[in-house]
């Protein structure tokens, strides 16, 4: 069993000093100091005086603002739904193939995942370009359907016009989908792979199919994974920054963008505090909904 | 996660029955899910593998390919500023590493061992820098080190890179400590009241018997520590100056301007070497001795 901290005091206080103390100088004092400026009012052009204003948090609630958390929020839920549609079939094919391929396919989930953000944003543009793959393979396919419909005598499809693919919304989303997946992933894996199998195989003996074993037995039994795949997808995808900024077009601003706007260019640090704590609080309530749902379903388990 | 595979495998009959019959539940073997995954890996892949299948392209363009070279890996070696940026983001990565290390680990033992007043209260705060947006961790860090706790500048080398080292460790080390305390969890107390009860002291029990059974932990906390250094652009973006950038940031910043193969070269070698170090990372976890034990 765990000790009293009274027992050993002095291995107490080495072990728990220097995490504690960094913890609080490099990360709670930052946020602190953050929070407090969010109460404050520019007064020059580096001066901040604390005046405990409600000011900036009535400035956020402006609709021009609201409408970007709101789009945030839209993309972010959009981006996770996504995720896992995709990833749910996925998952349940890693987590039911055979050992050896198991571990391959779950490396080749995990690589993208260690590979750089920004290279893999980058790598994305070279695809999604107007002359990029995706256009071109578009392109070939409406050139051949066109060629076959005046074969059967049909009038040909005319030219082709190339997707814009990049620079707007669904580009943002295709873009936080790319980068997220293996975070939907991994999670549903653990769930799926821990599963007891027999009560599948119960539910296929007794003549369900494999859509509805899987949708009334095998769902219900990884929502715990479920859960915490969409929280660790939705998370960073309400937050994100580098995807929005190198994706997105002038509509597809991202609370991040607006954020990292108040600090750099608009010199506006008040401001951009209370929206960063409000994006705090957003991304908290996520954390205490989950939590909620994973207690639920715990209880019902 | 390796650790519970072979528990769950155990605990139920089921595999056995699987292997008996490979019918019902070998979803692999199913085209629709078959198609799923193999379109999920060209997702996934194709951008990556187009980017370094361009890096070798004598065109700038990157759609049409027009002859190998290996030109642009020669520019960007001899990019100075690019060279700089990359050495440094290692640095930042290895120093980040060692002290996340250190750090996630007494943490875990702390959470691990210790019942004190107000542990509810450290544990959520150790989980906050893993909840809290990288933006907010980000502005947090530029306030912090422009007005409360400014880094004198003009310091020589490795030293510049002291905010941006601190600000790294702070988000990667409670990975860390998660990470280890998990491991941790696996470990049979008795053994530390064994090694106590036959005169070890509380140091000597720690470094002998504690910490070998953590290593896998700390192996795998370590590789985490490494990349999510390696990998971050946000919090660096804002505690980078003009003198102290590291590979992402450059990188970025050559995005900004234009799209030249260069900057493709350079993304090829980081890919490189993530994946030589993932590598390394996953073998040395599973040489480990103390792993087959558990």
């Amino acid at each position: 069993m765990e000790q009293t901290w009274r027992q050993a005091k002095a291995a107490f206080a080495a072990v728990s000093a220097p995490p504690i103390v960094w913890l609080l100088l490099f990360f709670l004092v930052p946020l602190a100091v953050v929070w407090a400026y969010s109460f404050g009012v520019n007064s020059g052009p580096v001066t901040i005086d604390f005046t405990g204003t409600f000011a900036n948090y009535t400035r956020a609630l402006e609709p021009l603002y609201v409408g970007i958390f709101w789009k945030s929020l839209i993309v972010a839920t959009l981006t996770t739904l996504l995720c896992l549609i995709v990833g749910f079939p996925v998952a349940l094919a890693i987590a039911f193939s055979s050992p050896k391929a198991k571990a391959w396919l779950l490396l080749l989930i995990m690589l993208p995942f260690w590979t750089n953000l920004l290279i893999r944003t980058f790598a994305l543009i070279a695809v999604l370009r107007e002359n990029g793959y995706v256009n071109a393979i578009l392109e070939w396919m409406w050139t051949h359907a066109s060629g076959l419909m005046t074969l059967v005598g049909l009038q040909p499809l005319g030219d082709f016009e190339p997707l814009t693919l990049l620079y707007n919304n669904t580009a943002v989303v295709i873009g936080l989908v790319y980068v997220h997946l293996p975070f939907m992933v991994l999670p549903l894996y653990s769930a799926l792979d821990r599963m007891d199998r027999s009560l599948m195989e119960a539910s296929l003996d007794l003549g369900a199919g494999h859509l509805r074993t899987i949708w009334s037995v095998v769902v219900p039994l990884a929502a715990p994974g479920v859960a915490s795949g969409v929280l660790i997808t939705f998370i960073p995808a309400l937050g994100a920054y580098l995807t929005p900024d190198l994706l997105g077009g002038t509509d597809s601003q991202m609370i991040a963008n607006v954020i990292e706007r108040q600090f750099k260019r608009a010199n506006d640090w008040p401001f951009g505090a209370a929206l960063s704590f409000l994006l705090m609080y957003l991304t908290f309530i996520a954390v205490a909904v989950q939590a909620l749902v994973q207690r639920r379903s715990e209880r019902r388990g | 996660m390796a650790d519970e595979a072979p528990t769950a495998a155990a605990t139920s009959p089921a595999p056995n029955r699987v292997k008996e019959k490979p019918g019902p539940l070998e979803y692999m073997r199913r085209w629709p899910l078959q198609l799923i995954v193999g379109l999920t890996l060209l997702f996934l892949y194709l951008p990556l593998i187009t980017l370094m299948v361009f890096s070798f392209n004598t065109s700038r363009r990157n759609i049409v390919w027009q002859g190998f070279t290996t030109d642009w890996y020669v520019r960007a070696f001899n990019n100075e500023s690019l060279l700089q940026a990359f050495i440094n983001s290692l640095t930042i990565a290895f120093l980040c590493t060692i002290a996340s290390v250190v750090l996630g680990a007494l943490a875990a033992v702390m959470l691990w061992r210790f019942r004190f007043p107000g542990k509810t209260v450290v544990e959520g705060s150790l989980a906050l820098p893993i909840v809290v947006p990288e933006i907010c961790m980000g502005v947090a860090m530029l306030v912090f080190f422009a007005r409360v706790m400014p880094w004198p500048t003009g310091l020589p080398w490795p030293l510049n890179l002291g905010a941006i080292t601190i600000a790294h460790i702070s988000f990667a080390f409670p990975f860390v400590a998660t990470v280890v305390r998990a491991r941790l969890a696996s470990f049979n107390r008795e053994l530390e009241e064994a090694a106590k009860d036959l005169g070890a002291s509380e140091w000597r029990t720690f470094w002998d018997i504690l910490v070998p059974h953590m290593q896998p932990g700390l192996i795998a906390g370590a590789l985490l520590a490494f990349t999510l250094s390696l990998d971050d652009f946000v919090i660096t973006f804002f505690t980078a100056g003009p003198d102290t950038i590291t590979f992402p940031v450059k990188v970025y910043s050559m995005l900004r301007f234009s799209v030249t193969p260069e900057v493709n070269a350079a993304s090829t070698i980081l890919i490189v070497v993530t994946v030589i170090l993932t590598a390394v990372g996953l073998n040395m976890q599973n040489q480990t001795p103390a792993d087959k034990k558990a």
